[in-house]
């Protein structure tokens, strides 16, 4: 326990003094990993036998010529050898040029542009609720474990588990936009407003963000709720308590932190989780999000944009990883980052 | 515990607060400057605004306007052309008029030149157009002077005035561009009756009337289109007001038939669904198995139960609703078992063990494959392999995806969906022409029949409607002989509109509709009370 009464900043300091270190050899790690990733998307595109200009044309399958289609698929390049598509999609990726989208029509960077903010932005908002709700709503049931709270609490988590995104969404609608008629039952901003006005889409955001943190919540306040609990037993929290501290001050203060660590990875594994409930959400609130587009994607053998997406997503989840470790050094004395 | 319990109450309630204050502002609706905005939902996104990219091109784009237009019972009328385009005495020359006077959206006005870059553009091989196969005919458009334009054909084409529906683009936005990557593909310009205002792309299209149609201005002054591809989300967000129009599928439709703000509206179609039958399978070659399948079918039973009453049974390609329909080949609707099972036997298909019939050591039985995803054809498919059960003949339905269809079209059997009311020759030319072979979706199943192919192309050599509706009785009642394809039903389209939209004129569908080919085909005219 000597450690934790040194003077934070220095401490902090001292921890994070590997950082830069860490952040390099990641970035040297993710440059592999990404070419790896994306080699990957084109050798399974490769395998899929779907025909991406049979997809582009859709119905009109049925009347367009052989040649017609044969015409558009040289046109895109997509019967070229498959190192010769990586080749020059790596070539122009160098060049700033994400390349061209065949089932959206027109370039990946404006497909991406237009999108990944609002999924990005989904994702924030819902993380952060999520985070706060489940470290306050855990805490607090574990303080009085047993208690009714805790009881209600872990019942509607493991409920609320059990219920698929996608059903809990249309739910949703039908409660808070149809019944109550509260709020919007979907889409970016009210459909026939005239511009894009920010406290529009925030007002069209509460159910999805809601939606998406409830589904993804059950996770982590069940975490928090028991390492919060098993660290109300650790010695130092004892001891606190036997000092006479203030209840908030060692729930908070003692026994959250102690469980804040494991929590910090579990955030770390679970984006992926969340990322794919972010889809579902995005189809059910009809959001123009990243959801509908990538799954258009996959079904048109469209792998400019696919790669795009799957190396945007590694990244992130990448960057998100690093970060949690860095939280984790600043979290925990015994971690040290040179190693 | 207490001190927490209230800081905990507090903090919540001042993240509530922001939270509500930041969207204090909930939406108003109709902020447009006073005027009507009608607002329509549909599943699908078209991937560019152009017509040269296929967008709209059945003469209802609502952002572009034709040589000619479409009325509402789907005749041909003048649309940027004075009257309509007049044919040489050999039928190889079509010369168009324009209309005096009819300027972009961008206030250029429209020349003979245009519409001759707009068609070679679907032309140039560069140019990724699925249209292009459609006008195989063409040899050249050339512009004589500004107001005429005269297409040179390389063979007769009947229905050739019905492919000048064709949306014109302003050549000069666009000449010297890479049409496949112009930004004109997400914010076009053209002559009709909206202009773009702008897109969001997976979310809506917004467009705004244009004061200067020939036509008339629009009676409304903003369309929002909305894209809603999820069926539910369609029908939840339509009950919650938000949609003036949304295309839904009959059963979540009928659910308003009971709500007097809401009316709902069944458009007759040419969409049709139908098992194609190989001619490479072993049992589906043998015609008597595939009458007695056509007999088999109960047709209503599928029309009531599975479309919820929204269809009409179908027995030929050409809907009811054509002038080219041949009444003689209209058969029972119902199904009639007896007559199918004395076929069988009279084939000497005799019932064998587990009642499944047998011939020459074959048992009859075969795969009816369906695509997966598609919860109309698996209800199709099942209902077929239940009547087929019924008079010996094993059917096992598969649900794949269209990858793993298409190798096996040449022997499987397929539930189909596909047509168009414009005209006969569109499709069934090369669905069921021999020339297309196992040529990919053209004829997958290699139905060849000398005398279809004489009636095809008659139906397309020959402008007199007599004899064109001769030939196309010929191709129906022939069709009716072989049955290559087993036809069930014709889907009616199903629409949803509050009660208070007036001005709503449905005409016959084709199997495609969307932004630019559905009920709201006149929205320009709708009116709200």
């Amino acid at each position: 326990m000597e450690h934790r009464h040194l003077d934070p900043l220095v401490t902090r300091s001292r921890r994070l003094a590997g950082a830069g270190a860490v952040v390099r050899r990641r970035l040297l790690v993710a440059v592999p990993v990404l070419l790896a990733t994306s080699i990957g998307m084109f050798a399974l595109g490769a395998a899929s036998p779907i025909d991406p200009a049979k997809q582009y044309a859709g119905a009109a399958a049925f009347t367009t010529s052989e040649e017609n289609l044969a015409q558009i698929r040289a046109n895109w390049g997509v019967d070229d050898p498959l190192p010769v598509q990586y080749l020059r999609w790596i070539g122009n990726l160098v060049q700033g040029d994400l390349g061209w989208s065949t089932s959206r029509h027109e370039p990946v960077a404006s497909v991406l542009a237009a999108r990944a903010g609002w999924t990005l932005l989904l994702i924030g908002v819902a993380l952060a609720l999520v985070l706060a709700g489940s470290l306050l709503l855990g805490s607090l049931a574990a303080y009085r474990r047993g208690g009714l709270f805790d009881r209600a609490l872990r019942t509607a988590a493991y409920a609320v588990q059990s219920m698929p995104v996608f059903w809990l969404g249309l739910a949703a609608i039908a409660v808070f936009a149809l019944a109550l008629g509260w709020l919007p039952a979907g889409g970016l901003t009210d459909v026939a407003a005239t511009g894009t006005s920010w406290s529009d889409v925030a007002w069209h955001l509460i159910l999805p963000v809601g939606v998406l943190a409830v589904s993804q919540a059950p996770w982590f306040v069940l975490f928090v709720r028991d390492a919060v609990a098993e660290s109300l037993r650790d010695d130092h929290v004892l001891a606190a308590r036997a000092r006479g501290l203030p209840g908030r001050i060692v729930l908070f203060g003692h026994a959250l932190r102690t469980a804040l660590l494991p929590f910090l990875t579990l955030v770390g594994t679970h984006l992926p989780e969340l990322v794919g409930g972010a889809v579902l959400v995005e189809t059910v609130f009809s959001l123009p999000g990243l959801g509908a587009v990538t799954v258009a994607a996959a079904l048109g053998s469209d792998f400019p944009l696919l790669a795009a997406i799957t190396l945007v997503t590694t990244a992130v989840v990448l960057a998100a990883n690093l970060a949690t470790d860095l939280a984790y050094a600043a979290a925990d004395p015994r971690v040290r980052l040179d190693d | 515990m207490r001190p927490i319990l209230r800081r905990l109450v507090a903090s919540t309630a001042a993240t509530g607060a922001l939270v509500l204050a930041g969207c204090s502002a909930p939406s108003t609706p109709d902020g447009s400057s006073g005027g009507t905005t009608l607002v329509v939902a549909t599943s699908d996104e078209p991937d560019a605004l152009n017509p040269v990219l296929n967008y709209g091109v059945d003469g209802a784009s609502l952002i572009f306007d034709g040589l000619v237009a479409r009325a509402a019972d789907n005749r041909l009328v003048a649309g940027l052309a004075t009257d309509l385009p007049l044919l040489s005495a050999d039928g190889r020359t079509v010369t168009a008029k324009l209309r005096d006077g009819v300027q972009f959206h961008d206030g250029t006005v429209l020349s003979a030149q245009d519409v001759v870059f707009t068609y070679q553009a679907v032309l140039d091989p560069k140019v990724d157009s699925t249209l292009r196969s459609d006008l195989d005919m063409v040899e050249s458009v050339t512009a004589p002077d500004p107001a005429t334009v005269v297409f040179r054909l390389r063979y007769p084409y009947a229905p050739f005035l019905q492919r000048l529906t064709l949306g014109i683009v302003p050549a000069k936005l666009l000449s010297g561009q890479d049409i496949n990557t112009a930004g004109f593909n997400r914010k076009p310009v053209g002559t009709g009756p909206y202009r773009v205002d702008s897109w969001t792309p997976g979310d809506r299209l917004v467009l705004t009337a244009n004061e200067r149609y020939f036509g008339g201005r629009p009676a409304n002054d903003r369309l929002v289109v909305a894209f809603v591809a999820d069926d539910n989300v369609r029908a939840q967000r339509m009950r919650a007001g938000e949609f003036d129009a949304a295309e839904l599928p009959p059963k979540l439709a009928s659910v308003f038939d009971t709500d007097t703000a809401y009316q709902v509206q069944r458009v007759p179609t040419a969409d049709y669904r139908g098992v194609m039958l190989p001619s490479g399978n072993p049992v589906l070659a043998d015609p008597a198995v595939r009458r007695a399948l056509n007999l088999a079918v109960d047709r209503s039973a599928m029309v009531s139960g599975i479309l919820g009453g929204a269809g009409e049974p179908a027995f030929g390609p050409i809907p009811p609703t054509s002038e080219f329909a041949e009444p003689s080949i209209i058969g029972k609707p119902t199904a009639d078992t007896a007559a199918a099972g004395a076929l069988l036997d009279a084939a000497g298909w005799t019932p064998g063990p587990g009642g499944v019939r047998v011939k020459d050591g074959r048992t009859a039985r075969f795969t009816l494959m369906y695509p997966a995803s598609d919860t109309l054809r698996k209800d199709l498919a099942l209902a077929v392999t239940a009547d087929a059960k019924k008079i010996g003949i094993e059917v096992t339905p598969a649900g794949l995806t269209w990858d793993a269809i298409d190798p096996r079209m040449k022997s499987d059997a397929l539930l189909m969906g596909y047509g168009t009311p414009y005209d006969p020759d569109f499709v069934s030319y090369k669905l069921f022409g021999s020339r297309f072979a196992g040529q990919g979706y053209f004829n997958p199943g290699s139905y060849r029949s000398e005398v279809v192919d004489r009636a095809l192309q008659d139906g397309r050599d020959q402008y007199d409607p007599a004899r064109r509706k001769a030939a196309y009785a010929r191709f129906q009642q022939q069709l009716a002989t072989d049955v290559p394809w087993l036809f069930l039903t014709y889907l009616r389209h199903t629409y949803v509109l509050k009660a208070s939209v007036q001005g709503v004129t449905p005409r016959v569908e084709a199997h495609e509709h969307g932004v630019a080919n559905s009920i709201w085909w006149n929205i320009d005219t709708w009116t709200r009370s």
